[in-house]
């Protein structure tokens, strides 16, 4: 009997994802030895045609992760879509969004602009901007276009499972891994991972009072006291709006959570819930104090969406079109 | 989106026209044909009334011959017939929480001029209930006993004919009273308009009823500072204030005063207005209730800024003898009440008549306010009703009344203050009838609306009292004439005679309006009310409501609701006890459960919901370390639902499906 084909790959991201399987370590001999890895850029070297060429539902499974950014990256899901009987979106940035979808703050003629154009780190006046095809010595070459807006990857293909985490964790990579060797796999569109919030493995709960208001919002670095919630010393902490799974991986290591996990399932935006909860508790009751208040919230979309946006219900700046 | 159980959804639709009140802005059959495209609607139909009878029976037949499941009703606010067509659901077979309501009426075609506008509104609203509807829930209505015991808060006229009823309706009362003695304002009154009654006549039987009575328990000289709990279930906190007697012990013979080492009053006296003076250790007036004397710590000498010091050589003590009610070591305590539901009675405080210099009130001595000269014109008052100024000896030979002081003002109160007019008027006859004097009235609008009242006003003219209409400039002692020498002189445009007086008057008297108490925000929040933009406690509906309050088993009556006469009070005192005693005898109170729960295994029990619930109703399960809702405290306000970070609390009614379903629909309508 053949071994399972298996597939890697990334499209908007920031290659934390691929580090994540290097870090299975002596683990991932043990996968290497039960499947085919058929496509790993970061890695081995293979060609678009091979994918192309194999047939559909060829692969077992592809762990892809990133965002749909460009009309590469949506070419490529699409395809290994095709080829795949699971595809799995493997972080944050295929799961949510992640980083990469906090660019739909912004016009993408906007983005172009400023990176091209106007970013102070430029030469002056050049404003080249990259083009779709450029023909030069009879030779064309071409470049992806970058869509409107970044979209995680069920918001592109139909994802069969959700790993997440930015980056997710050995642990919960494995967990995925044995299920699909296994074969002993969870509902379509599970998430794997409890479905609970954060607090229920943070070491810091306890420490957190019955009563308790936001009277200042602080930054991890102020003074704070080791060992206690974050929340409870005014330090917005996504925690109690987050899947746990993480094993409490940052509030251990002395930082708050930022919610790579999404929100639980009975959630629909991770952002909206925990804005809805901290505003709740805040001590100010009249607006000039509120305000006041929540100004200690420099960033609001990047502390509540930092990895939810392209899945939130605010979705993007401008109602455009996902496609160019 | 399809889930295999909506497959079976069948939902009837129905569209009210309310006689025109709908049908002339929403053109209701095309809403009704509308909607029957919608998936899942298995008929839709548009009726002219449908909370009437045929209205309701309509509903009834269609759920058996047509199997319908869910129904949904276009037509008014729930709040006034969701009750009766979940009734009509239910007679028809269905669990009535199958049944949504769309209000079209107060939403819709009330609010609105283009009737092509109102009509697509319409249909949107009813597509968002026919989505919210197929995800509806069968859901049970609970019922909780009623705590047949009764709090009246407020010791006046109203909460002691409350109190009464109820007692002798054979409830057990406990009447919180902040004061020594109940009685309130009423007690304080000579005569009663408009037949002159002499008001402690009536009102001081009444009192020493609830004193003795086997019903009532009295907790004078106490405040209510908490309450908590639900309809039926109520749990108050009040503060016993010290005293410094012991009520139990106390036979009222007011030896202590007569021993006091003060051989005289000599400290403004609280119930006859500062007009008269009284001990350290008095008892507010003869008839007061309880017969129990109180030691003011403020002035009495064996305290020292309200500290105790023991310094005096306490007289008063010795008086007492081995009655042994003396007790300088009382203290503020709490005493925790379990009662079913609450009637709130505490009155208005008179407007400080202060608030207008230019009537010369604290300025000039002889302007008075009206509870000032109720207490002078009455024969146990501090002048045994013997009207004279504030010199102790001069008789006024004329006295001007000024209405509408603080009311019917944008620059104070702009309510009219209903009683004022009629006061002015018995203080008219009083002050002619005691003194001989000239009695001028100056007010803006007679306003004599009771039984007998306009008569009584009708016989002052006869009697010679002199009215003139229009608001009064000032009060001034600068005299332009000789006649005006040494005398308060009244500036006002007769507005009838069409120029500017000038009337000089020995005494005036201020007709203060009625204002709700300083605090009364605070006892709104501690009750958890709501108030009318003038601060008075608002009732549920003006009009078919009028005691009820917006929270279940709290009733108000009196003059905290807004300004009234002592029948009108006296009326709705008894229609807030019949409302507490319907709920009583029902014997429980049937719950909304559009209440919230959390799912336990998911709660992570980080605490987010705990310090919102407005009802106390979450509490931390420390073993657990999960939060628990007490559902029979929640109300489903939905706050804890909203702040709840991982959606780990639900509300039945409400849930995030429905809401969300209720959403696409409302926006699927182009």
């Amino acid at each position: 009997m053949s071994k399972p084909k298996v597939a890697f790959y990334w499209c908007a991201s920031c290659g934390g994802c691929e580090e994540t399987v290097v870090d299975l370590a002596e683990d991932i001999l043990g996968v290497v030895e039960k499947v085919d890895i058929v496509l790993w850029p970061v890695a081995m070297d293979f060609k678009y045609k091979d994918i192309e060429a194999m047939p559909d539902k060829s692969i077992t499974a592809t762990f892809l992760n990133g965002a749909i950014r460009s009309t590469e990256q949506e070419e490529m899901a699409r395809m290994l879509r095709r080829k795949s009987v699971f595809l799995i979106a493997y972080g944050a940035c295929a799961h949510t969004g992640g980083i990469p979808a906090l660019a739909n703050q912004f016009p993408r003629e906007q983005i172009l602009k400023f990176n091209y154009e106007d970013a102070p780190t430029l030469v002056p006046g050049e404003k080249t901007r990259p083009q779709l095809s450029c023909t030069e010595d009879g030779r064309t070459v071409t470049l992806p276009q970058l869509h409107n807006v970044v979209r995680a990857l069920d918001q592109v293909v139909d994802v069969d499972y959700y790993v997440p985490g930015c980056p997710p964790t050995p642990k919960i990579t494995r967990a995925a891994v044995d299920a699909l060797l296994s074969g002993n796999l969870p509902p379509k569109g599970t998430v794997i991972g409890p479905d609970h919030a954060l607090c229920e493995e943070c070491e810091r709960k306890d420490t957190k009072p019955d009563k308790w208001d936001f009277v200042e919002f602080k930054r991890p670095h102020q003074k704070l006291m080791d060992e206690k919630c974050f929340l409870a010393q005014g330090v917005v902490c996504m925690g109690p709006a987050t899947r746990a799974g993480c094993e409490a991986a940052c509030t251990s290591g002395g930082m708050p959570c930022t919610g790579c996990f999404g929100g639980t399932s009975r959630v629909r935006d991770q952002g909206a819930k925990i804005l809805s909860s901290i505003c709740s508790n805040l001590a100010a009751k009249e607006e000039d104090e509120i305000d006041k208040t929540l100004a200690g919230i420099p960033d609001p979309v990047g502390t509540f969406y930092r990895y939810g946006l392209a899945k939130s219900i605010l979705r993007r700046k401008l109602n455009l079109p996902s496609n160019p | 989106m399809d889930k295999p159980s909506k497959q079976t959804v069948r939902i009837g639709f129905y569209i009210c026209h309310c006689g025109s009140n709908i049908a002339a802005m929403v053109d209701c059959p095309a809403v009704a044909r509308f909607v029957g495209t919608l998936p899942h609607v298995v008929l839709s139909r548009d009726y002219k009334y449908m909370c009437s009878d045929p209205g309701q029976e309509l509903i009834q037949k269609d759920i058996s011959e047509h199997q319908l499941n869910r129904v949904v009703v276009a037509s008014c606010s729930p709040l006034l017939h969701e009750h009766t067509f979940r009734g009509a659901v239910e007679a028809g077979g269905l669990n009535p929480f199958f049944f949504h309501m769309v209000n079209i009426r107060e939403h819709d075609s009330w609010v609105h001029t283009d009737p092509a506008e109102a009509t697509a509104k319409a249909k949107e609203l009813a597509h968002a209930a026919i989505m919210r509807v197929a995800m509806h829930k069968a859901l049970e209505v609970k019922k909780v006993p009623v705590h047949p015991d009764v709090l009246v808060v407020g010791g006046g006229i109203a909460g002691i004919h409350a109190a009464l009823t109820l007692a002798n309706a054979g409830k057990k009362v406990f009447l919180v009273e902040r004061e020594p003695s109940i009685g309130g304002h009423m007690a304080q009154f000579d005569k009663t308009f408009p037949t002159l009654d002499c008001a402690a006549c009536i009102l001081t039987p009444k009192m020493s009823a609830v004193g003795t009575h086997p019903n009532i328990t009295l907790l004078s000289y106490s405040e209510v500072t908490k309450l908590d709990g639900y309809v039926g279930n109520y749990t108050a906190t009040v503060k016993r204030k010290p005293r410094y007697i012991s009520e139990d012990k106390c036979t009222g013979c007011q030896e202590c005063i007569a021993n006091c080492v003060y051989k005289e009053p000599k400290f403004p006296d609280e119930f006859n207005e500062g007009l008269g003076k009284r001990k350290p250790v008095y008892i507010p007036f003869p008839q007061a209730t309880p017969q129990v004397v109180v030691i003011d710590p403020q002035t009495c000498l064996n305290f020292r800024n309200g500290e105790l010091t023991g310094k005096c050589k306490k007289s008063c003590v010795a008086a007492c003898g081995d009655k042994e009610a003396i007790d300088f070591s009382q203290t503020e305590t709490f005493q925790e009440l379990k009662v079913g539901t609450v009637i709130v009675t505490t009155g208005f405080q008179a407007f400080d008549a202060k608030r207008m210099p230019q009537y010369g009130y604290g300025k000039f001595p002889n302007v008075y306010t009206a509870l000032e000269i109720e207490r002078l014109v009455n024969t146990s008052g501090p002048t045994a009703g013997h009207v004279v100024l504030r010199d102790g000896k001069t008789e006024p030979r004329s006295i001007g009344i000024i209405h509408c002081v603080g009311s019917r003002d944008k620059k104070t109160n702009r309510w009219c203050s209903r009683v004022c007019c009629m006061f002015s008027l018995k203080l008219a006859h009083l002050l002619k009838e005691h003194t001989g004097a000239e009695v001028y009235n100056f007010y803006i609008d007679m306003r004599a609306p009771g039984k007998g009242y306009e008569e009584f006003y009708d016989k002052l003219l006869e009697e010679g009292v002199h009215f003139i209409r229009g608001r009064v400039g000032e009060v001034t002692d600068w005299a332009r004439t000789p006649d005006e020498e040494g005398k308060l002189v009244i500036r006002v445009e007769d507005t009838l005679a069409g120029y500017v007086r000038r009337i000089p008057f020995d005494m005036v008297v201020l007709a203060t309006g009625l204002e709700p108490h300083a605090d009364a925000q605070d006892v709104r929040r501690m009750l958890n009310m709501s108030c009318g933009s003038e601060g008075f406690f608002l009732e549920r509906h003006p009009k078919l409501a009028p005691v009820s309050t917006f929270t279940e088993g709290i009733f108000l009556a009196g003059c905290c609701q807004g300004p009234r006469d002592i029948p009108d009070t006296v009326a709705q005192a008894g229609a807030a006890a019949a409302e507490a005693l319907a709920l009583i005898d029902k014997g429980f109170i049937e719950q909304e459960p559009n209440t919230a729960f959390i799912l336990e295994d998911e709660c992570c029990g980080c605490k987010s919901c705990i310090p919102l619930c407005p009802y106390t109703a979450i509490t931390f399960d420390a073993a657990n370390k999960k939060a628990v809702i007490n559902e029979a405290l929640c109300k489903g306000c939905g706050t804890c639902v909203a702040a709840c970070p991982s959606g780990t609390i639900v509300q039945n009614l409400f849930d995030d499906e429905e809401i969300f379903s209720e959403i696409e629909g409302v926006l699927a309508h182009e």
